[in-house]
């Protein structure tokens, strides 16, 4: 493995076994993107077959139970399976190469994390082919889980319990990268602002997620084992459910919405070509966010009965959180305050996502008010709080920086026209939906429901509403449309693509070569790449070592593997409650793949392998002719 | 990454950092234990909700199941390998590697000892109809308990697999860090411990 | 051409806002028209949080439009670089402080609504006599059907709540199976029913429901339940304190009613050997029952919650209640029984009345 030779020429079985077995945080970085496209689509498809249900009363599209599944997978898909990895896709591309690392801490780790997400995605869709999908909705309150018939529950347990462990260890992941990886220089405090939500969200990852691995174990073995957690004649408590579930839920939310705030406070300053606005209370809102995110799980529960004081400290607690992320509206819109606004798609998703979001935000904290909650949980008006917040938020984000991004992931750029189009598409179509929701919630409608009847005066506005997702449905299809052009299109071989980057991932010329930096640079202060631009250095970086040998990780096949093990033993687990007889001989060999590949793993040395300063440089030259990254 | 041979004389002071690789492991290692931590915590809430709750008449309670003097016994068997594998570290401190692998190995023994106690202490619940499926309260009492359990196996397979894997190759700068990760694990298993001693068997007997 | 369209925007959400506000749903069901005390305390909180929140909207919408009008790039500026602020502490502080001052004003009504709505002492007052001074319902949510009791008066009566106005009703709240939601949206928020434990809340009921479209407020099941979730439907009458009187007596009146399997009815008789099981036809005893109880049946306003109330639709429901609900527990606990049967039972359902 020690020589890796820059070869033109793969064929497709090599390039398909390279991205089995690569550790690359970039090629890691697209694979996520390509999964969590895959997903979202999905999630997005199966909206849509609900808003045509929804668009008449009385509709028999699609079948009570059916709809039930597909509300369920919705959610559950575009939390877990699209959204989590979409913006871990830019986190693996951007990160490392904004703090100017060759790698992430654990690039292995890396890999492991992104198979055992897939993996358990997959396991999860095989449900729709297997006896129906689980049915419960993404919360899955456990009286109904519990007695929900079929394996369907069973798939969300186990293929969120995998997924989930993925999502773990690609948190720590990230956090050891930030604290150790980052070049000389990069103090905390000149980190760019999506490096600091990384690392923020990651800690959340870190904190949140035993809570649900816990949660869907005890989901698991009640299920599956007979245990007796959520059965309330054995003495058991479903309300414990729900903690668990919140108290990872709401700081879900949160790491979605954090790196999704990080990916705008990097679009906002280059296109405003204007520093980004008070960085440092930037930083400490995250921060804050971050903290406040625990405490306000029970703000999901106020109509559980917790009584009058819990639902108080909630409330207010709640309210609390549009504090710090007032901050950061005020912050971006003084960012382009004073600057020169270049109106680009990423920038015109970062415009839009100002107002949707903040209008998301407001109705937030209209339901901490715990009694008018009372009258807003469960209705359609917190469907159209969250769509605000986690579309306004989360998606508007995830799309702009396809487009801002892309140049970097991919050297190749996205088209303009079609994007301003497909936002103009989606943007719309978005409102369309989700704004009249809100009222719909208030006149009365409950949430959940596969159908409605006539004459409750709610028969025009849901009209409206599945039109509304018909667009946006157009939108997506035209963003992959747009993908799909851009395979075709020149490549950039540039650096800089949109001329007024300012973080180190700017100072590199695409497409980036496999070791990321020639040499490790040296970061002389905040937005290191602007800085050195302004002060005429035509390399975008100054270096902080002499070019010499590089130290690169070697691929592994290992974590896919272990991957695979985790999923055959999932198949046993599910089918246990059967009384099949397999079913623990398979959950051992699964345990035992994985188990093996993990000492496989332990025993083995692998102490990576040196790309020499020849190949170094013959690289460069392959990739930018002569001369190299000049 | 040439293998260099190292002395006393030339081994670094803190040559569990002295690598990249062994900084990211360590820092890794108390990032993951943060996150262990709070999966205990859940499952420690759960367990002291459900304590004692059962289908209506149960006969078991913690009063009447745990016995103080067992789980002494396992308390201080691993109290006292946390101390042994301390002793490890100590030695490699001081590239004795010879002292790492005997502490390491008493370390093992003394795990063992105590999953030993323990797989007889559950068996002995089975047996008396206090099964993992009787009631909530035995749900989740295994499952905080065995969790514990399977962090001791765990912790186990990993330094025997140290220990195996590196006899031939000495101590150098690749692995170093690992047993130093390892022997924090190990202590982190033991003070998971100690609140198990505290909220299960000491508050449930005499609380 | 970008200035229009956001302009345009801006003014149809204000013309879209008035209109709604001003046309806000059907009064049966509607939050923004409250025909109860709580409902109507909570659609002030709506209405304040709504102007404070809407103050921060057009603050914010203001300031980020006009910075983006202000400072598009333009052609000759191709090349200008504007200043590289940092920040501005007095800014920071400015807009840090505003919304604390917001949020304290928000949740001083949030707290004292909170404690109110929260008051259910005055459930165990009782007079001089020992009798509850306050009326209770004991609210049990079941697989697509509710049950509601008068512990204090005897009785019990399902899918259709019968409570009295101008006073507080409390609810002990509580499901048989999996976990609902109780909510009557233009009376009060909503409250779930578990399955480990009871909760219990108040609600008032200001208005009499005749003169309704229905005669009757709409109840929901606000928590996802299974496959009939959007058909657990139920339906609140209001009376007046004489009438509801009236009612429990009639209701009372019932005690020992029963069908007999030897009844000359062929309806009566069909409903003894199929139905009596699971379907008591006496309003006087507690909750507990397998099917709602269907004694004042004839009175109520839908079958299974969701059909008309009319001999057709019970026909169609008890041929086959899985294509109506799918997954409620009814389908096969009775025999297969022939349209004449089905007929003749249907006319008797209706014939079940305690009004005049």
């Amino acid at each position: 493995m020690s020589s890796v030779a820059v070869s033109n020429k793969k064929g497709f079985g090599a390039v398909f076994w390279d991205y089995l077995t690569t550790v690359d945080h970039k090629k890691l970085g697209v694979m996520y993107l390509l999964a969590g496209t895959l997903f979202f689509a999905i999630a997005g498809f199966e909206a849509l077959l609900m808003r045509i249900q929804l668009m008449v009363p009385n509709n028999d599209f699609v079948s009570a139970g059916l709809f039930n599944q597909l509300l369920t997978m919705h959610g559950t898909t575009m939390l877990f399976l699209a959204a989590t990895p979409l913006l871990f896709g830019f986190m693996n591309a951007v990160v490392p190469l904004q703090i100017g690392a060759r790698d992430v801490a654990f690039p292995f780790l890396n890999s492991l994390g992104f198979w055992l997400f897939f993996l358990g995605a997959v396991f999860l869709h095989l449900s729709f082919f297997l006896g129906g999908a689980p049915d419960a909705g993404w919360t899955s309150y456990a009286s109904l889980s519990l007695y929900s018939p079929g394996h369907g529950i069973d798939f969300y347990v186990l293929g969120l319990q995998i997924s989930g462990a993925g999502t773990l260890i690609s948190g720590i992941n990230f956090i050891v990268t930030i604290i150790t990886m980052r070049a000389p220089g990069m103090t905390f405090m000149r980190m760019p602002l999506f490096t600091w939500t990384t690392l923020i969200t990651s800690a959340l990852i870190m904190f949140a997620f035993p809570p649900l691995t816990v949660g869907l174990f005890f989901m698991l073995v009640d299920r599956m084992f007979e245990a007796n957690f959520f059965d309330h004649t054995m003495g058991g408590n479903t309300i414990i459910w729900e903690h668990l579930f919140w108290i990872f839920g709401h700081p879900e939310v949160y790491i979605l919405v954090l790196p999704a705030f990080g990916l705008f406070s990097e679009i906002i300053p280059v296109f405003a070509r204007k520093r980004l606005f008070g960085y440092s209370s930037m930083v400490f809102a995250t921060i804050l966010i971050g903290f406040l995110g625990f405490m306000v799980w029970a703000h999901h529960m106020f109509t559980t009965g917790l009584g009058p004081t819990a639902n108080a400290i909630f409330a207010v607690a709640t309210m609390a959180i549009a504090v710090p992320t007032g901050m950061k509206v005020f912050n971006w819109i003084l960012t382009i305050w004073g600057g020169s606004i270049k109106v680009t798609v990423p920038m015109l998703w970062a415009l839009g996502f100002i107002p949707s979001f903040v209008a998301g935000g407001v109705t937030g904290v209209m339901q901490a008010t715990a009694p008018l909650d009372y009258q807003l949980h469960d209705s359609y008006f917190i469907v159209a709080h969250f769509h605000y917040v986690i579309v306004g938020g989360i998606v508007t984000a995830i799309f702009g920086s396809m487009h801002f991004y892309w140049p970097i992931m991919f050297n190749r750029a996205l088209g303009e026209k079609l994007g301003v189009l497909t936002f103009w598409t989606f943007f719309i179509g978005f409102h369309l939906t989700f704004f009249l929701q809100h009222f719909l919630g208030l006149m009365g409608m409950p949430r959940r429901v596969f159908t409605y009847q006539a004459n409750q005066g709610w028969d025009l506005f849901n009209f409206i509403s599945s039109i509304g997702a018909i667009l946006m449905a157009i939108g997506v299809i035209l963003l992959v449309l747009n993908i799909l052009i851009s395979i075709k299109s020149k490549p950039l071989n540039c650096r800089d693509y949109w001329e007024d980057g300012r973080s180190l991932e700017w100072a590199i010329k695409t497409p980036v070569p496999f070791y990321n930096f020639k040499q490790t640079p040296l970061v002389r202060g905040f937005d290191p790449y602007w800085l050195e631009k302004h002060e005429g250095n035509k390399e975008g970086m100054t270096y902080a070592e002499p070019l010499s040998d590089i130290h690169m990780p070697n691929n592994s096949i290992l974590p896919l593997i272990m991957s695979i093990g985790m999923f055959i033993a999932a198949f046993g687990a599910l089918y246990h409650p059967d009384g099949v007889s397999w079913s623990i001989p398979v959950i051992i060999i699964g345990l035992g793949i994985t188990v093996a590949s993990m000492i496989t793993r332990s025993v083995k040395d692998d102490l990576g392998f040196h790309v020499h300063v020849e190949e170094v440089i013959a690289t460069e030259e392959q990739l930018y002719g002569k001369g190299g990254n000049k | 990454m040439e293998e260099t041979k190292f002395t006393p004389q030339t081994w670094p002071d803190r040559a569990e950092q002295a690598t990249q690789e062994g900084k990211n492991k360590l820092v890794g290692i108390w990032i993951f234990i943060c996150s262990d931590i709070t999966l205990f915590a859940s499952v420690f809430a759960t367990y002291l909700s459900l304590r004692n709750k059962g289908p209506a008449g149960m006969e078991f309670s913690t009063q009447n199941l745990f016995e103080l003097p067992l789980a002494f016994v396992m308390t201080m068997l691993l109290l006292t390998s946390s101390l042994t594998s301390v002793y490890a570290m100590y030695h490699m401190k001081n590239h004795n590697f010879k002292g790492v692998q005997l502490w390491m190995s008493i370390t093992v023994l003394l795990g063992l000892g105590f999953l030993a106690l323990e797989i007889y202490e559950f068996n002995h619940y089975v047996h008396i109809g206090f099964g993992y499926t009787q009631s909530a309260f035995s749900s989740a009492f295994f499952t905080l308990v065995g969790t514990h359990g399977l962090h001791v196996v765990i912790g186990l397979v990993w330094i025997v697999c140290l220990i195996v894997r590196n006899a031939k190759r000495g101590l150098n700068l690749y692995n170093a860090p690992k047993y130093y990760a390892a022997s924090i694990f190990w202590h982190f298993i033991d003070v998971v411990w100690v609140f198990i001693f505290t909220v299960v068997y000491l508050m449930g007997v005499l609380g | 051409m970008m200035k229009g369209l956001k302009k345009w925007r801006l003014f149809s959400l204000l013309a879209v806002m008035t209109v709604f506000l001003s046309a806000c749903g059907e009064n049966y069901i509607s939050t923004l028209k409250p025909a109860g005390a709580v409902g109507k305390q909570q659609l002030n909180l709506l209405i304040f949080s709504t102007s404070i929140m809407a103050l921060v909207v057009v603050v914010v919408s203001v300031l980020y439009l006009l910075a983006f009008v202000k400072f598009r790039r333009k052609k000759q500026d191709e090349n200008y670089i504007p200043k590289q602020v940092e920040g501005s502490h007095t800014l920071e502080v400015i807009w840090t402080v505003i919304p604390i001052i917001l949020l304290l004003i928000l949740s001083v009504p949030t707290l004292v609504t909170t404690y109110k709505l929260g008051d259910v002492a005055a459930m165990e007052h009782v007079d001089e006599d020992g009798n509850k001074t306050a009326l209770t319902v004991n609210v049990t949510a079941k697989l697509y059907w509710w049950e509601f009791e008068y512990p204090e008066q005897g009785i019990v009566t399902a899918q259709e709540l019968v409570v009295p106005t101008d006073e507080k009703v409390y609810f002990n709240l509580k499901a048989a199976d999996v976990k609902h939601s109780f909510w009557i949206p233009s009376i009060g928020g909503k409250m779930d029913t578990n399955v480990e434990n009871v909760n219990k809340f108040y609600l008032e009921f200001d208005e009499e429901s005749q003169g309704l479209k229905d005669g009757v407020f709409y109840g929901k099941c606000a928590e996802l339940c299974g496959p009939s979730h959007a058909l657990m439907d139920f339906k609140v009458k209001t009376l007046d304190r004489d009438a509801f009187d009236t009612w429990v007596a009639a209701m009372q009146a019932t005690e020992g009613q029963t069908a007999s399997k030897d009844s000359t009815d062929l309806g009566e008789a069909t409903f003894a050997a199929n139905c009596l099981g699971c379907h008591a036809v006496s309003g006087a005893g507690a909750s507990g029952a397998m099917g709602p109880n269907l004694t004042a049946f004839g009175d109520r306003n839908r079958v299974a919650g969701v059909l008309e109330h009319s001999k057709d639709s019970i026909e169609t429901w008890v041929k086959n209640p899985e294509s109506i609900k799918p997954g409620n527990l009814m389908t096969g606990a009775y025999g297969k029984l022939s349209d004449e049967e089905v007929s003749a039972v249907a006319d008797y359902i209706m014939s079940l009345s305690v009004e005049d």
